[in-house]
């Protein structure tokens, strides 16, 4: 419950949730999204919420983005906007 | 200033909280490409989890797990104020397992329009359903 | 359509904002969420199931009922998948090419013919063919036993350290899913085929509701796990740890199977022939 490193990974997941939906090539959104993912474990964590930081962990940063690559690699990777 | 600066410390959780549901829904309603939109979705469901998560949390408390729990030594009396509150944990598990259950058929059904009409971006598959 | 989406967002984000002085400061031990129903639980949970960690017997034992519902929203997630993107085609009987990773040789099988026994070696190439890679397959070897190790001690030991049957499913899916990685999509179905990955969500969701069955049965409420003391021969609290553990195991069975039935068919786009 340190508030300035719950701070600055609080910074760091608004930047990453932007970033997820204006990169124009899919397959770097679908990286984003990981990292988005991993910092929202980290600060689940800080607060205290062992169970639900592993599950996001595993699930999110782990399997999720397994997903989205695979969608990715079967439709296209380049969008308009 | 010391006022300032504890406000700002007691409330920033829930700015960011609503900061991240703005995002996610104008990620939803005003991109054009199917996979954008299905990451706005996702971007909501954690933005909601951790809205959750930070109102069960507690300055200085301990992790919702009894240490020493599984000795009998008598079954000391456990104080409910030394501990986070475990319920929104509890609630935000399956919130996780439903998330990523809708992204799995979501990602289906991308893949299947992406079969049928050889695009993602939607004016175009707009398009391609009025010629049809 | 965006500057119109932006001030709807905007408004929205506004009201919201000016919502949030009422809500309690963040930390605050005297919150509402902390005060009503929690303490009760904090303070039972050992005495109760006999498992310290406080998640876990709230999730499968004192509202266990919700988590029979997720499992089973997981499984219609698994079958939903397959309804929408999975496409049969005929196995057409064509020239087939086999090759043999070690030593580079090829045999072609011709229309009609079938492969000679004792050639489990060899694998099928055709126009889809992943190259073969040999750092990632050895690397690979050595790490997917330790991760499925890991994910076996996840579930075994939710008792007592954060973990429990869903992250322990999901891991376990997950070593799988490096493993059809890796190697490519037909070495994964032959060590798990789609046929068994379906029946085992299925009896994963069949052992939580049969628990419950197997309580009512016995005299008590459905998911009342104390009633399960006669059957195991130990006094009511064990009974309701060992329960516990029995949901747990039931959740991570469907959760594994699930997601490796879904990475089958997002990645091959249902034709099950060839994956990422």
């Amino acid at each position: 419950m340190i508030w300035p490193v719950d701070l600055i990974i609080m910074v760091l997941v608004m930047i990453c949730g932007i970033g997820a939906i204006m990169v124009r090539d899919l397959l770097g959104a679908a990286i984003l999204f990981g990292a988005y993912s991993f910092m929202m474990c980290l600060l689940w964590a800080i607060m205290g919420a062992v169970d639900v930081a592993f599950t996001e962990a595993s699930v999110g940063a782990g399997v999720s983005t397994v997903f989205f690559v695979a969608a990715v690699f079967r439709t296209s990777r380049r969008t308009k906007d | 200033m010391e006022s300032l600066l504890a406000n700002f410390v007691a409330k920033y959780n829930y700015w960011v909280y609503i900061g991240l549901v703005m995002i996610g829904m104008y990620a939803m309603i005003a991109k054009r490409n199917l996979v954008k939109k299905i990451i706005g979705m996702n971007i909501v469901q954690t933005a909601v989890i951790l809205f959750y998560v930070s109102i069960g949390a507690k300055k200085g408390k301990t992790i919702p797990i009894i240490a020493h729990g599984h000795e009998d030594t008598g079954h000391h009396a456990v104080q409910a104020l030394d501990y986070i509150s475990p319920l929104p944990h509890v609630l935000m598990l399956t919130a996780i397992v439903v998330s990523v259950a809708t992204l799995g058929v979501a990602l289906a059904l991308a893949i299947k329009v992406y079969r049928q009409y050889g695009t993602l971006e939607e004016d175009e598959i707009a398009m391609r359903v009025k010629d049809q | 359509m965006r500057t119109l989406a932006l001030v709807t967002i905007l408004l929205m984000g506004g009201l919201l904002f000016y919502g949030t002085p009422d809500f309690p400061s963040w930390g605050d031990p005297q919150s509402p969420a902390s005060l009503h129903v929690s303490p009760y639980y904090i303070e039972h949970a050992v005495e109760d199931t006999a498992v310290p960690n406080i998640v876990t017997a709230v999730l499968a034992d004192y509202r266990g009922y919700d988590t029979m519902f997720e499992t089973a929203v997981i499984f219609s997630a698994g079958i939903a998948c397959l309804f929408l993107l999975r496409v049969y085609r005929r196995k057409s009987a064509r020239t087939r090419l086999y090759r043999h990773n070690s030593t580079g040789i090829t045999l072609r099988i011709a229309k009609g013919g079938k492969l000679p026994e004792g050639s489990a070696e060899f694998e099928r190439i055709d126009s889809l063919w992943v190259p073969y890679d040999m750092i990632i397959r050895v690397t690979s070897r050595l790490v997917v036993p330790f991760v499925q190790l890991f994910a076996l001690y996840v579930i075994a030991h939710g008792h007592h350290s954060p973990g429990g049957g869903f992250q322990g499913g999901v891991i376990f899916g997950a070593a799988i899913i490096l493993y059809a990685i890796s190697n490519d999509l037909r070495s994964a179905f032959r060590r798990l085929s789609e046929k068994a990955a379906l029946l085992a969500s299925a009896a994963g969701v069949l052992l939580y509701v049969g628990t419950g069955l197997l309580c009512l049965f016995l005299g008590g409420n459905f998911l009342d796990y104390s009633k399960l003391a006669g059957i195991l021969h130990v006094d009511a609290i064990m009974a309701r740890s060992h329960g516990i553990l029995i949901v747990e195991i039931g959740v991570g069975l469907a959760v594994m199977a699930v997601m490796v039935s879904l990475y089958y068919n997002l990645s091959s786009a249902g034709r099950h022939d060839e994956g990422l």
